[in-house]
């Protein structure tokens, strides 16, 4: 028996025809709805990445695509197939798939890439209970478990090639399980690597543009602001973890550059790497992130500080992916210390009172 | 807790699978974890568990009636030291690589909870050759958990079998398998496996999972399965 019978409800749940409106409804709260659904967010991302995408492909040519569509399906099948009902449908399979193939590189086997994505939703979100129930971003984490599994493919880097959209570098097509074959492919080291291995540093012009090589998404700084900023007008994205983090990364390069002279300046190590990447797009995942702004200032701090910690003094040139799932761990406690006080309760008076 | 009467045959059946000591119970999971990077350090890890648990059984169901019960962990953790300790020399003086391959490991077999799980709900009470037959399955069940281990961690981490190239030239090795992480990988995806094939083994009941569509009170097979289980 429908509890709403003769309440006017009735008349909605009918057959067609009878659409007239009800002279009386009642429904529960909330009466009001924001326009924004998880699917419209997660989607919202997917297209400020595009522009991302076809950067990647004007300096890498279109096998990038096969990367970023092999990680995307591998993500997406590992979804379908173990996910709850219909989750698929919100994005957010799609947008893990995405973010995981921008931090890989170039000519990364595509066998690869696909089980690095499906490792992403299975390992570090499903196993917790899917959306919104996970620790750590599920894209960082199918690229660590990559670069711990793979850690020879994936810090080969082939040379940028602007313009040469039709190029195919690498062995994308390796048999699965197998090493890609030794093919021609010109290397170039990234920005982070040359500085470290070899003192050089890279011109700021071709980082922010992205002329440099690196994984896909370490391309465009300029780019990846703008689609940044475009979230951030939409109230997509908390603009206080990004700004948390390049001021931390900038200041504390600032600083220890006083004291080593050949510490490189806070621009080149704000646009080298896949900081601007990280910092827009991973960090800010909505579940991995604190959702007080205090914490938020907090977990942007602690990234900046550990990327440039790993940078400098770190064994790999770049430390963005492990700076970000070191603070994903932290995020409950960061949550539980910057707790707003409750509305009509005054501040320390549980303190008063056990004292 | 009176003991249930078993069979022998019961009593060296009983570890091998449907008590595995480290898939089912869940005990020694320590050495499982840490030297099954290859399948040689599997092998040798379980037969030197394998000698500690067969010698140590035998002492302490002989001892059983002299050990005062105040004392008895302590007792029983003496005699299995010994028993390490000559696990530890003998695998020096034989196989110096392999002792240095498991270092610590060999010594820390005394702490491994399953051969004291034994000795405590075991061989502390039954006739020495029962508590024989319990010590061999119990040593088998485990050496078939560190191989299964030992083998997918090798195959895929290395491309290998006991050294010998199986997986072809080409193969790219999963350098995680080897790295203490690939050990929890492996460890869950056969726990997984293994819990999966037991669930599939039971008739499949029907769970009360009705609410919130229609809120029942829980009558019927549920509680008439419990009602199985207290008696």
């Amino acid at each position: 028996m429908r509890p709403w019978r003769g309440t006017g409800w009735e008349d909605r749940s009918g057959g067609e025809g009878t659409m007239e409106e009800p002279r009386l409804r009642l429904m529960a709260a909330p009466h009001l709805h924001a326009q924004d659904s998880t699917a419209r967010i997660m989607w919202s991302v997917v297209a400020t990445l595009v522009p991302v995408v076809l950067a990647a492909v004007w300096f890498f040519g279109a096998g990038v695509l096969l990367v970023i569509g092999a990680a995307m399906l591998g993500a997406m099948l590992v979804e379908r197939l173990l996910g709850p009902g219909g989750a698929i449908r919100d994005g957010s399979a799609a947008i893990t798939g995405l973010l995981l193939g921008l931090t890989l590189p170039p000519g990364f086997p595509l066998w690869m890439a696909f089980i690095g994505g499906a490792f992403g939703i299975g390992f570090g979100k499903l196993i917790f209970g899917g959306l919104g129930q996970n620790i750590f971003n599920p894209a960082l984490l199918g690229r660590a478990f990559l670069q711990a599994a793979f850690p020879t493919a994936i810090t080969t880097w082939p040379a940028v090639r602007p313009g040469e959209v039709l190029t195919f570098q690498g062995d994308l097509l390796a048999a699965p399980l197998m090493t890609p074959a030794e093919v021609d492919v010109v290397t170039q080291a990234t920005p982070l690597g040359l500085w470290k291995f070899e003192g050089e540093v890279t011109g700021l012009w071709d980082l922010f543009v992205g002329a440099t090589g690196g994984s896909l998404g370490e391309t465009s700084a300029i780019l990846i602001l703008l689609g940044g900023a475009y979230l951030v007008a939409r109230n997509y994205m908390n603009w206080r973890i990004p700004v948390g983090i390049f001021a931390t990364v900038g200041l504390l390069s600032i600083l220890f550059g006083l004291f080593d002279p050949t510490f490189p300046g806070p621009l080149f190590m704000i646009f080298s790497g896949g900081l601007v990447l990280g910092a827009v797009y991973m960090a800010t995942d909505m579940v991995t992130s604190p959702i007080t702004n205090g914490g938020a200032w907090i977990f942007a701090f602690g990234i900046g500080f550990l990327v440039v910690l790993i940078r400098g003094w770190g064994g790999l040139p770049e430390g963005v992916m492990y700076a970000i799932l070191i603070m994903n761990a932290l995020v409950p406690f960061i949550e539980r210390i910057t707790q707003p006080r409750v509305f009509g309760k005054e501040r320390g008076v549980k303190k008063a009172e056990a004292a | 807790m009176s003991p249930r009467q078993t069979t022998p045959t019961q009593d060296l059946m009983r570890g091998v699978w449907k008590e595995n000591p480290v898939l089912i119970q869940m005990l020694g999971l320590c050495p499982a974890l840490a030297v099954t990077n290859t399948v040689m350090n599997a092998i040798a890890m379980s037969a030197a568990t394998t000698f500690v648990l067969l010698g140590s059984s035998l002492l302490i169901s002989l001892l059983k009636n002299h050990i005062p019960k105040e004392v008895r962990i302590s007792a029983y953790i003496l005699i299995i030291a010994t028993f390490v300790t000559v696990v530890d020399f003998s695998l020096n003086a034989l196989a110096p690589l392999v002792h240095k391959e498991l270092g610590a490991f060999i010594a820390l077999i005394v702490c491994n909870c399953m051969i004291l799980a034994r000795q405590e709900a075991f061989a502390s009470k039954q006739r020495v050759g029962r508590s024989l037959l319990d010590a061999v399955g119990t040593s088998a069940g485990f050496t078939i958990a560190l191989l299964m281990m030992g083998i997918s961690r090798e195959v895929l981490g290395n491309g290998t079998f006991l050294g010998v190239n199986v997986m072809g030239p080409h193969f790219e090795p999963w350098i995680i398998m080897i790295l203490p992480p690939g050990a929890y990988f492996a460890i869950g995806f056969i726990l997984l496996g293994v819990g999966y094939w037991q669930e599939r083994k039971q008739p499949p009941t029907k769970r009360p999972r009705d609410w919130p569509h229609g809120v029942r009170s829980s009558t019927g097979p549920a509680d008439s399965r419990r009602e199985r289980q207290v008696a």
